[in-house]
Formats: C-alpha cells, sequence, structure tokens
C-alpha cells in the first residue's frame, strides 16, 4: 500500500455508486455543485443490481404502507418519462389464486385508489387472455400500472448526466477513514483498489449512500446506524414467459412478483435476516431456490418446466427508527439523517432505507439539504430534464442506424436508448457480435469500454449485458477479454485473471440450481475454458 | 430440491447449450452473410421474439429447411421447426404472385401437361426467361422441369384394373412430380413392385404434399391440402389396411414430420405406415425370401447424392443397399451435402446465387468422377444436379426397374 497524498478539493463527497449515489451526483452536479462520488467497487453492484428491476406502481404496500405507495406511484410516473429507455411499460395484474382470500382484493383496490394509483378489477378471462401463462385458475385480477425498469442502466445513466454536469465518478475506490476536524467531517480517505494507493479527498459535506454497508461507514465516525441486514433472493429465468408483471393479491409474503425484465424473467423474492459479516457473501440456499419455484409455480404453472438461469441475492438496507433499539417497527420509507442534529457531527448526512423505486426521490431529499448545508438556493431539475439515452424517440433512433442488422439493433436500442448511434461506425468488425445471446456487438461493448467506466468484464457485463443471457459466458467472455486487450484497457496477464473472476462469478449463480440444461451447459463451458483454452483450475482459485 | 428435474420444457430451444454445430453444417450460413445461421435464427432468435414479435428479422426466409441443422444438433433442439414457425407466426411479408405460381404445384401442373410440347418449349425460350426474370423475378439461368405430355393419374387409369388383380397390395403417394414431370418413375415404381407380386393403388384423392406452400408462406391452403392427403392415407392404412409408399423424399418427409410440427395436423395414428419406396422394398427383401431376377447387363456407374431430407429421414441408407444389389454396378457415394436447389427457393431470382453458391462443391464433386448416372431420391436434387453439372441424374426406383428382368 503506497501511502501517497494525493488530494483534491470538491464541494460534496458521495460515498456509493448505487441508485441513491449516482441519483445524488447528478441532482447535485445539475444545480451547480461541485461533486465527487466515490464508488468501493463498480457502480450499482449493492441492492441497486440485486432487486426484480420492478417498476412498482405502490400497489404492493397500498395495503400496509400508504406513504410509500404514493411516493412508487409518483416515482413510477417520473421515471416512465425521465428513464423511458430504461423503463419497459408493461402493467402488472395482481392475481388472486383459489387459496386467496378474495375479500383482500376490494380492500387492495380502496387502498390503490386512496394512495392514487390507478387500480382496475378485471375479469380473471380477460386477464388470461392478456397474460396467457397466468394460473388459469385464477378467481380475481386487478390490473395495476406496474413496469420494469433496468437499475443498471437507470445507474449508468445518472452516472452519465452528472458527468456531463462536471462530477467526478471514481470507481473502485474505498473509503477506509473520514476526515474529522473537531465535530466537523472535512474530507474522506480512501483506498484506490486499481493503484493501491492512498488518497485524500476533501469536501465540507460527505454524504452517507452505501446502502446497507452505509453501517459500516458511519461506524467509521463512531455513529450507530439501526440497520437490518434483510436478504432477499430471486430466481432468473431463461427467457420471458410472461409479458405483465403479475403479483399476488395477498398481503406481501415470499416470491409472489413474477417480473419480464429484457430478455428474462425473475420471480422473487424471498425475505431472511443476515448478520452483517455475511452482507458480502450472499448465497441463495436449497430452501430458498424451493420455496422461490413452489410459489412462482402457483402464479406461472408453466415455471415448472422453464430453465433456471441463476439464482442470486441482494441485502435490503431496512433501517429501525431510533426510538426502537429491537428493531421492531422496521420501515421501508426513505431514511435522511443529519447526524449534526442527530449527533452532533457537522459535515455528514446519511440516505438510506427507500427502494430503487425512489432512487430520484432520496436524491432530490439528500440534495435539498446538501444545498441548505452549502447556503445555495439551486432548484431540483431531475424530475423533469429526461436522462441521457431517453431524448429521443425510438423511431428516431431506429431510423439512424437503420442498416444495423435488425435484432442487433433493437437490443441496442433498447439498452440505450438515443446513445445507441454513438457507438456504431457501422463496420462489418462494429456490427459483429460479442455476445450472440443478448445481440452485443463489438461496436457496443467499444462505447461502454470507451465511455462508461468499465475496468473488467463484470463491469462490461452491467453496461451491455454480455454474459448475461443463456450461455453465461460460454462464447462471449473470451471475445469480450480479447477485445479489451486489444483496446489496450487490460494486459495479458490480467485477461487471465479477469477471465477467471468472471467466469467464476457466473458459476456462483448457476451453482444453487444447476441442474437440466443449465447443469449440461455448465460443463460445456467448463470444457472450453479449461480443456480448450487451457485456463487451469488453479487460475480459477 | 430439483423440484423441476422431471420435466421437460415444452419450449425446446431451451435445451440449446449454444454449441453452434448447427451453424457449422448449415449450408446457406456458409455462402450467404444475409443470414445469420440457425442458432441465431432459431434458438438465440426465439427467445428474443418471446420478449417483443418485433426481433423477427424477415432474413430468416434464406433458410432453406434442409434440417441439416437438426442433425447435426447433439442436444435434439428442432432448430429447422423453430425458424420454420417463426416465419409462420411473425412474416409479414405477402407471397408475391410469383410464390403463387411456384408453390401451387397442382394447378399449374394441371395447365401444362395437356399442352406439355408447348410449354416446354416455350419455358426454354430466352425471351420468355427474360421475362420471368424481369417480371416475375425468375431466374433466367434457372431450367425449368419439363412437363409431361399427359398426367400419370390418367395414363394409371388403363392399369388400374390389372393392378388390383396382385395378391398383395400397396397404396402409392405420386406427388407432383411423378404426376406432372416424371410419369415413367411411377410406372418403374409399379413395374417394380409388381416384381414381388404387389399391385400399386392410388389413393382416394391426393394433393399437393404442400411443401412449397409452406416455405412460400400458404399455410392456410397447405393446411387444406394436408387434410385432405391425411383422410385419403387413414382411408388407406386405418380401412383397407394398406400402407403409403412414396418415391419423393421431400414429399414423405413433409408428411411425416412437417404436417405435425409445423401445420399442427396431428398424424400420430399413421405416420408409420407412411414410408419411402426404397425403405419399403429394403424391408420388403428381408422378410420374404423373395429374390429380384436382375438382367445380366453391362456394368453401371453410378454416384448417389443423399438429400437433405433423406439425412434428415435418415434413411438414405436404404436406397444405397438397394442399389448395391444391382449385379455389375458400380457405386460411389457422394458427400451428404445440400445440392442449394431447396424446392422453389433457388428458383428465385434473389436466392439463384445462394443456391449455385451452396451446391459448388457437390457439382465438383460430380464432375471429377466418371459416372453413367447420378442418383438420388429428391426430384428437385436431380434438377439442379441436371441443370448444374454434366450428368443426368436418376431414381434409384427407375435404376432398379431398369436392372430388372
Amino acid at each position: 500500500m503506497k501511502q501517497n497524498e494525493i488530494t483534491q478539493s470538491f464541494d460534496v463527497i458521495i460515498i456509493g455508486g448505487g441508485a441513491t449515489g449516482a441519483g445524488i451526483a447528478r441532482d447535485c452536479s445539475r444545480r451547480g455543485i461541485k461533486t465527487l462520488l466515490l464508488e468501493r467497487l463498480d457502480i450499482s453492484t449493492g441492492a441497486t443490481g440485486r432487486n426484480h428491476g420492478l417498476l412498482h406502481s405502490g400497489a404492493r404496500y397500498a395495503v400496509t404502507d400508504k406513504e410509500s405507495a404514493e411516493e412508487c406511484i409518483k416515482e413510477n410516473m417520473i421515471l416512465r418519462k425521465i428513464a423511458s429507455h430504461c423503463v419497459e411499460e408493461t402493467d402488472g395484474l395482481f392475481l388472486s389464486l383459489p387459496e386467496d382470500d378474495l375479500s383482500y382484493q376490494s380492500k387492495f383496490v380502496e387502498a390503490c385508489n386512496q394512495a392514487g394509483i390507478r387500480a382496475e378489477i378485471i375479469d380473471p378471462k380477460e386477464a388470461l387472455r392478456l397474460e396467457p401463462s397466468a394460473n388459469r385458475n385464477i378467481i380475481g385480477a386487478v390490473r395495476v400500472p406496474d413496469g420494469a425498469v433496468d437499475p443498471f442502466r437507470l445507474t449508468a445513466s445518472n452516472v452519465m448526466d452528472a458527468k456531463l454536469h462536471g462530477a467526478t465518478i471514481l470507481t473502485y475506490q474505498e473509503v477506509i477513514k473520514i476526515i474529522r476536524e473537531q465535530n466537523r467531517v472535512i474530507g474522506v480517505k480512501v483506498l484506490d483498489h486499481k493503484t493501491n494507493e492512498i488518497k485524500s479527498y476533501y469536501a465540507p459535506v460527505v454524504v452517507n449512500a452505501g446502502g446497507i454497508w452505509g453501517h459500516n461507514i458511519a461506524k467509521l465516525v463512531d455513529i450507530n446506524i439501526n440497520m437490518l441486514p434483510s436478504k432477499g433472493a430471486l430466481l432468473i429465468f431463461g427467457h420471458r414467459v410472461n409479458n405483465i408483471v403479475l403479483n399476488r393479491c395477498r398481503k406481501p409474503a415470499d416470491a409472489d412478483i413474477l417480473v419480464p425484465g429484457d430478455t428474462i424473467c425473475l420471480i422473487g423474492t424471498t425475505s431472511s435476516k443476515v448478520p452483517f459479516e455475511e452482507i458480502d457473501h450472499m448465497r441463495v440456499t436449497p430452501e430458498e431456490v424451493d420455496v422461490l419455484l413452489r410459489e412462482g409455480e402457483k402464479m406461472a404453472p408453466i415455471l415448472a418446466q422453464t430453465r433456471i438461469l441463476r439464482a442470486y441475492a441482494g441485502v435490503r438496507p431496512l433501517v429501525a427508527s431510533d426510538n426502537d433499539p429491537s428493531g421492531r417497527s422496521v420501515s421501508r420509507g426513505i431514511v435522511l439523517l443529519d447526524h449534526a442534529t442527530r449527533d452532533g457531527l457537522e459535515g455528514f448526512i446519511t440516505i438510506t432505507g427507500g427502494k430503487l423505486m425512489t432512487y430520484r426521490l432520496m436524491a432530490e431529499w439528500t440534495t435539498d439539504l446538501i444545498c441548505k448545508k452549502l447556503n445555495l438556493s439551486a432548484i431540483c431539475t431531475t424530475a423533469t430534464e429526461k436522462l441521457p439515452g431517453s431524448r429521443e424517440s425510438i423511431e428516431e433512433i431506429s431510423k439512424k442506424i437503420i442498416s444495423v442488422p435488425l435484432t442487433q439493433r433493437n437490443s441496442t436500442i433498447y439498452r440505450h436508448g438515443d446513445m445507441a448511434d454513438r457507438f456504431s461506425e457501422n463496420t462489418p468488425l462494429d456490427n459483429s457480435l460479442i455476445c450472440e445471446c443478448e445481440e452485443v456487438s463489438v461496436g457496443e461493448a467499444k462505447y461502454a469500454l470507451n465511455e462508461l467506466d468499465v475496468n473488467n468484464l463484470i463491469d462490461l457485463r452491467r453496461r451491455t449485458r454480455i454474459g448475461m443471457g443463456t450461455c453465461q459466458g460460454e462464447l462471449c467472455a473470451c471475445r469480450a477479454a480479447g477485445l479489451m486487450s486489444d483496446m489496450k484497457k487490460i494486459c495479458t496477464n490480467r485477461a487471465k485473471a479477469d477471465l477467471t473472476s468472471f467466469l467464476n462469478e457466473r458459476w456462483k449463480g448457476m451453482f444453487p440450481i444447476a441442474w437440466g440444461d443449465t447443469l449440461r451447459e455448465c460443463e460445456y463451458t467448463a470444457w472450453i475454458y479449461e480443456g480448450v483454452c487451457g485456463l487451469t483450475s488453479s487460475s480459477k482459485k | 430440491m430439483n423440484l423441476q428435474q422431471h420435466n421437460i420444457s415444452d419450449n425446446n430451444f431451451e435445451q440449446c447449450i449454444k454449441c453452434t454445430i448447427c451453424t457449422v453444417y448449415c449450408p446457406v450460413a456458409a455462402v450467404n452473410p444475409n443470414y445469420p445461421g440457425p442458432k441465431q435464427a432459431g434458438p438465440d432468435g426465439e427467445r428474443l421474439r418471446l420478449k417483443k414479435f418485433n426481433f423477427y428479422d424477415e432474413s430468416l426466409k434464406y433458410c432453406i429447411n434442409c434440417k441439416r441443422c437438426e442433425v447435426a444438433c447433439p442436444s435434439n433442439v428442432k432448430i429447422g421447426d423453430i425458424i420454420q414457425a417463426a416465419r409462420i407466426k411473425y412474416s409479414k411479408k405477402q407471397p408475391k404472385f410469383r410464390d403463387y405460381i411456384l408453390a401451387n404445384t397442382d394447378l399449374v401442373g394441371t395447365l401444362s401437361t395437356p399442352l406439355a410440347p408447348i410449354v416446354n418449349t416455350t419455358l426454354g425460350l430466352k425471351p420468355v426467361k427474360a421475362i420471368l426474370d424481369g417480371v416475375m423475378k425468375i431466374d433466367h439461368r434457372r431450367t425449368f422441369p419439363k412437363y409431361a405430355f399427359g398426367t400419370f393419374e390418367s395414363w394409371y387409369k388403363k392399369v388400374a384394373k390389372k393392378q388390383a388383380t396382385y395378391p398383395g397390395q400397396v397404396s402409392y403417394f405420386h406427388g407432383c412430380y411423378v404426376n406432372y414431370n416424371n410419369p415413367q418413375l411411377g410406372k418403374d415404381l409399379i413395374k417394380v413392385m409388381n416384381a414381388f407380386n404387389i399391385g400399386v393403388q392410388l389413393l382416394e384423392k391426393e394433393k399437393c404434399c404442400g411443401v412449397a406452400l409452406i416455405s412460400n408462406g400458404l399455410i392456410k391452403q397447405a393446411k387444406k391440402q394436408a387434410r385432405t392427403n391425411i383422410n385419403s392415407i387413414r382411408k388407406s392404412v386405418l380401412e383397407k389396411k394398406l400402407p403409403v409408399i412414396a418415391t419423393s423424399s421431400t414429399c414423405t418427409f413433409t408428411i411425416r414430420d412437417e404436417y405435425p410440427h409445423l401445420l399442427d395436423i396431428d398424424n400420430a395414428d399413421i405416420r408409420e405406415n407412411v414410408e419411402l419406396a426404397t425403405r419399403y422394398i429394403y424391408r420388403l427383401l428381408g422378410q420374404k425370401k423373395t429374390k429380384l431376377n436382375f438382367k445380366t447387363g453391362k456394368k453401371i456407374k453410378v454416384a448417389y447424392h443423399t438429400p437433405c431430407h433423406m439425412e434428415k429421414l435418415g434413411w438414405a441408407y436404404y436406397s444405397i443397399e438397394l442399389l448395391k444389389l444391382i449385379p455389375n454396378i458400380e457405386l460411389t457415394i457422394l458427400d451428404s451435402q445440400c445440392c442449394g436447389i431447396a424446392g422453389t427457393y433457388g428458383f428465385k431470382k434473389e436466392n439463384y446465387k445462394t443456391s449455385q453458391d451452396i451446391g459448388e462443391p457437390l457439382f465438383k464433386q460430380i464432375e471429377a468422377l466418371d459416372i453413367d448416372y447420378v442418383v438420388t431420391d429428391c426430384e428437385t436434387c436431380k434438377w439442379q444436379i441436371e441443370m448444374s453439372t454434366s450428368k443426368q441424374c436418376e431414381h434409384p426406383i427407375s435404376i432398379l426397374a431398369n436392372a430388372l428382368e
């Protein structure tokens, strides 16, 4: 570890590159604040990248948590406008199965209406016509404005807009110390994982947006936030079985949401408390897989015969209210803590709780508080100004790159919106595919490598979907590693190690569900990389 | 654990493990860069089409439906079926007038046979070819199969009574080619069957099997004709207890496999009783101790070409083994590869180059051999080989019939 004293000053330092951190960086930079965002890994590696990708209408919370429901529907409508390229307007159905109490339906619809959520009871036959994969025995159905949202793209767009407005975004920078001067926070010390250097950054305001890891960040200044890590496991199926979000019309429980997301669909989630020591090492257990499948099949019986691609788990940052150390009254609402008033420590703010759906609102509240501390009066524009990628209609973008092969054109526009015309030089090489399952071209990967803060193959996957298809890296991983080496992004030695960590990360998700065709494909992939390419087991850890 | 382990997905494409062997064996992908290849057009594309219909790519029309991808696939994915089914489900392109003419073999055959000498001459004229090329987009370099003067069905009427007198009986699905272009092949089959003391009957009503209708997107009509054929076959197999044999490998394959897979027509009750003439005869030779009396003729040198649908059926063996029975035959087995015509595909102007490029290695192999005939079970392969090489091409049944006393 080198002790190089590299220092730089900003108005605000944000710790955490999830949706919330990226949202704050966007909001701050748009309000003219000199912003630095620090992330210990890649952007959207925490809970942001490990959820359903559900664009909640708020209906799920309507009965139990009206405040969250109202926030959801408002943000839902905003995201449709500002992040149209990250959102798919699928609508959602709340299904009552024969074992469910149909009287809950009227209570549910009434609560939705009160929260301002359009909820329309439809005939079960009509519901089955709209969504043929739904259980044919349903006794009731309510249609709500749910949708799908891609958290990776959403976060990346926020980062992009922040950078366009002058923000500095640094990934693989882990905050190891918060620098204090008496009762003020004045900056942070970070470990740069890329160079192994220690650096210091200074700013009058430091924001802790670390999600569940925010607990540890606050600990650095001896502040206790009563957080409860709650694990949620999900299964990804190989293709879409549904095109409308399916929910159970009952009190929220395990595995009662099936979301169509891009080329796949996801069933989730479970909910269990985990100790802080485990939050960096989430593994999905056989029991969780069983619950997800058993409950999922009830909503969409076809899931029993559909190939599962992966299992994964995220950690929700649930916060217990300050006056309840037992943690019983847990809220899923937004928690914004000004540590000056709460703990007598100036210049330090924690934003946590909340949901992906409310990331923008959380950023707005946080930025309002930052402005107050900096004595600024700039107003928030993030609810009206569209994100990069969402500024042109699909038809317009499609016309611009009409000569790109159709499936590839549709896929890139779906992923990058109006940025899709940036990266295609439309040469045969640029139009050749790296990832065949998800139709990711060389041109798209080059764009991501050059402009989207990609440091390794796993980062590249989050920006493009390389390796997210049914082959899980079998064909694309070595092509992508080759391209990265060609572009001098990594040296050959690192490429080999990178390939290994990429494949191990893919295997981690397949391991809990490794049977049938998924297992066959794993075996085949192992054979290619070990047997043909000579990636040895020792380099596979 | 493993709640799923006994459940097999209806979505056969999920069994694909992306080994890409299908694309290696695809004759089109090798020569036409506009075709994404079976893996991408099939299992990969299907997954995207399930996301949204607009992922359907019209370049799927380049698939020649040879099914060599399915033969190559180690995971038993019905790749060719997935591609054809997607064309049926998603294609918005209306068949052109040309496609209608090419696909309606019955109609065109019925109109042409009474005027065969005139039609054949006219279709060979350069100005006519130029018009067909310019107006209809039927490539001017393509030679047309000759029409016969009078159909097989009308000839058969004269021999029907005699055929009924044989102790054994079998039904014959002759197909459009025998009926309108090559009645001699039908006559040859009757000669061979009669040598076994088996008489040949025709089906009560026979329509074109519909393979050209399917590939040209005329699905409604294909279904209608398929139902007519299946009803006639049922009468023969279930009521009269007579199996149905055919001389065309493509007709056989279409009735057995494409009807249930692409047209949703259930044929499970009769499928095993529809087979290729050479297979029927081979098995007959195995069962009965019937011996065929061959002429002690002069030496004949032939090369057998395996049509794609024979490869898919896995039945080339039977035709080859029958040929080997002929005394004084010198038989070469050509590499199993597509000739490129794929039914009506090669007739279309836009496909001519692809079609000839696909067949090129086969043509070269044929030209390098010193042979009298190329032998094959498929009529369109015959046209392609005769047009593209200097050799004449015959059906194994015709070769067999010629060798018999």
